[in-house]
């Protein structure tokens, strides 16, 4: 279990107020321009040392990412955006940093915008989220008001500001691109890549896109060192902390900061004080946010909390928020209702995504009855083939896995079903 | 995706001003020079609690919801295309494009939340109300929807009553909260079984030097 002084996030429960002096006393923003004084490229070298993945879902290397960006400013400034458009079903992390540590956020935009040299990073918070973003507005102002923010931000020679961005409730604009068609003041519909964002992104100019715990993290990690960083987890490709967020059949559920790598009983027993009914009640576990495939009990009995372990089991960290379900768990209508999830929330731009996600939904439905046939199973998993990896974006891709996973660990509990459902109206 | 005949329909009011011109040109201003358009999402958000503001001094309630002209003005003010702001204002499910009741409920009922009684939660405010999914009660003082994800999945069941959440709700919790609304007492937003943010129930599992000093343990 991670020690308490290696935990980043010392306010996430709000017991402090996520005020400027409050957070000072934290430890935030204390001599932030000392770490702007080592120069862009001890920043970007640390970072790559601390191994450092995106907190977003997809893992990038932060390092990696920030390297992409052109060395020299041109005729286009460049841009941080701040992904906070937090709405993959389990997930509620960056929540907690928005509304209890939102001076950890400010001060790694600094840091991060200083890196890539940006004036500007845009803060894009769901616009579910108004109490969080209240919150952020705040410090933002205390920042601007303490010199931290603006001409000179926090004594170091850069000029940077924050553009707060509040979005009107549509899940695709988590994609890095839709996001920024939403900042442009559009539909939020992912764009085409090439050109990729570090060279052509917010208003057509050179863009990085990282996840809020990304770029709150980073004040940290260049304080103690990326070799600290890179000492907490699993092994080199998998280090530091990470926010899991527990929901779902568990007795207390939380968000909690744990060493990357945990393994998830451990995590589940430890902090959310276990599964409902113990441990061997438990059905079925979404390791990383919705778009991961389940994995059933007797994966969940040993699988490690981080990005290669989950992938070797074919599932994903994602955004780290873990669904547990229980015995008791419908478990074909609980992926039916991703299934709506995702059509619901297809940005209708291209058709197999578009009419697959309804198909998808329509089709689960039926199995959730069982009125259906046992070839209608694989003909499922045939349009959810086609709908992957034919699309912009990787929405076609997550509608998919829910339904892939499904029928890789419960194809049994679907099929008796079917047979349940064909026996009984034979009967009448 | 939305899909809605109300930007024709006759309840459509015929023009549409902003009453705070300042607050328009501050978030005009927000943006890069020449990028008005980036201020199409942030005006609509003004618009709509502009008309949420008269629906509460209207003698039958209501809540905030954006009109044509609104969109209209709006795309005045950034210097583009109606269409442009129309296509930005039926995209987002946040924005209303017809009345809404004065307290707007919007029920989670994606995975986390269906797992731990979601659906009791919104029958027992449908049986509550005596109304269903997409309806405003007569007295116009509330609308139920059904939402996805709203991203408070340690603290599921719950719902976002206007701006706010109410967390770790029960059936039982529920109908106490839409009672107190109905008597204009907002009760307090967050979880509703006495924890703290997304703090396990049973008491802190990390950062207990943190935990003694602020008195939680």
């Amino acid at each position: 279990m991670l020690n308490d002084a290696d935990r980043i996030y010392t306010n996430l429960y709000g017991w402090e107020s996520f005020s400027l002096n409050d957070a000072r006393k934290r430890g935030d923003w204390d001599n932030t321009k000392d770490i702007l004084g080592k120069g862009r490229d001890w920043i970007i070298e640390e970072m790559k040392k601390s191994g450092l993945r995106g907190r977003g879902g997809a893992g990038f290397p932060t390092g990696m990412k920030w390297s992409f960006m052109p060395k020299e400013v041109k005729d286009r400034p460049h841009y941080l955006v701040i992904n906070g458009d937090e709405s993959e079903p389990g997930t509620c992390k960056d929540r907690e940093i928005l509304r209890h540590e939102p001076h950890k956020l400010i001060e790694g935009a600094l840091i991060a915008a200083f890196a890539m040299q940006a004036h500007t990073a845009v803060i894009y918070v769901r616009g579910e989220f108004y109490d969080e973003a209240s919150n952020l507005h705040k410090a933002i102002l205390e920042a601007r008001d303490a010199g931290l923010l603006g001409k000179n931000a926090a004594g170091s020679g850069w000029d940077f500001d924050i553009i707060l961005h509040r979005g009107g409730g549509a899940y695709i604009c988590g994609e890095e691109t839709a996001m920024l068609e939403s900042i442009e003041g559009k539909k939020g519909q992912p764009r085409n890549k090439p050109p990729f964002p570090a060279a052509s992104g917010l208003y057509s100019c050179p863009t990085t896109i990282n996840n809020v715990e990304t770029i709150a993290s980073v004040p940290a990690i260049l304080r103690r060192g990326g070799a600290w960083f890179a000492g907490l987890g699993k092994d080199e490709k998998n280090t530091g902390t990470k926010l899991f967020c527990i929901s779902g059949h568990v007795n207390n559920p939380c968000v909690v900061e744990e060493e990357m790598g945990i393994p998830m009983r451990e995590l589940i027993e430890k902090h959310a004080g276990g599964v409902r009914g113990g441990w061997d009640n438990l059905k079925a576990v979404i390791p990383g946010g919705s778009s991961c495939p389940l994995l059933p009990k007797q994966i969940c009995d040993t699988v490690l909390m981080d990005f290669d372990s989950l992938r070797a089991v074919q599932s994903g960290l994602g955004t780290a928020g873990l669904i547990v379900m229980d015995q008791s768990t419908d478990i074909v209508y609980a992926i039916a209702r991703l299934s709506y999830f995702y059509m619901h929330e297809s940005c209708g731009q291209c058709t197999p995504c578009r009419e697959g996600t309804g198909w998808m939904w329509r089709m689960m439905m039926r199995l959730v009855k069982g009125n259906a046939t046992i070839e209608e199973i694989d003909q499922l998993l045939d349009v959810s083939k086609e709908i992957e990896g034919h699309t912009i974006c990787a929405h076609g891709d997550a509608s998919a896995w829910p339904i892939q996973g499904l029928m890789r660990h419960f194809r049994n509990e679907v099929e008796d079903r079917i047979h349940a459902y064909r026996k009984a109206a034979k009967a009448a | 995706m939305k899909k809605s005949t109300a930007l024709n329909a006759p309840f459509q009011p015929a023009s549409f001003a902003f009453r705070d011109v300042t607050k328009v040109r501050e978030i005009i201003a927000r943006y890069p020079k020449g990028r008005d358009q980036s201020a199409i999402m942030p005006l609509l958000d003004l618009a709509q609690r502009q008309v949420g503001e008269d629906g509460l001094k209207s003698a039958k309630p209501y809540g905030g919801w954006i009109p044509r002209a609104a969109m209209d003005e709006v795309a005045k003010l950034c210097g583009v295309a109606p269409m442009k702001v129309y296509e930005v204002a039926t995209f987002y499910s946040m924005y209303n494009l017809e009345p809404v009741g004065k307290y707007l409920l919007q029920f989670c009922t994606t995975t986390p939340c269906w797992l731990c009684n979601a659906s009791g939660v919104l029958q027992a405010a449908e049986k509550h109300l005596g109304i269903h999914v997409g309806d405003t009660t007569d007295d116009g003082y509330f609308t139920i929807m059904e939402v996805e994800c709203l991203g408070a999945c340690s603290n599921a069941p719950m719902v976002q009553i206007n701006d706010h959440y109410y967390e770790d709700l029960t059936p039982e919790k529920m109908v106490e909260i839409l009672k107190s609304f109905r008597q204009d007492v907002i009760p307090p937003s967050g979880p509703q079984n006495g924890r703290k943010g997304s703090m396990s129930i049973a008491g802190p599992t990390s950062l207990m030097d943190q935990a003694k000093k602020a008195g939680v343990i």
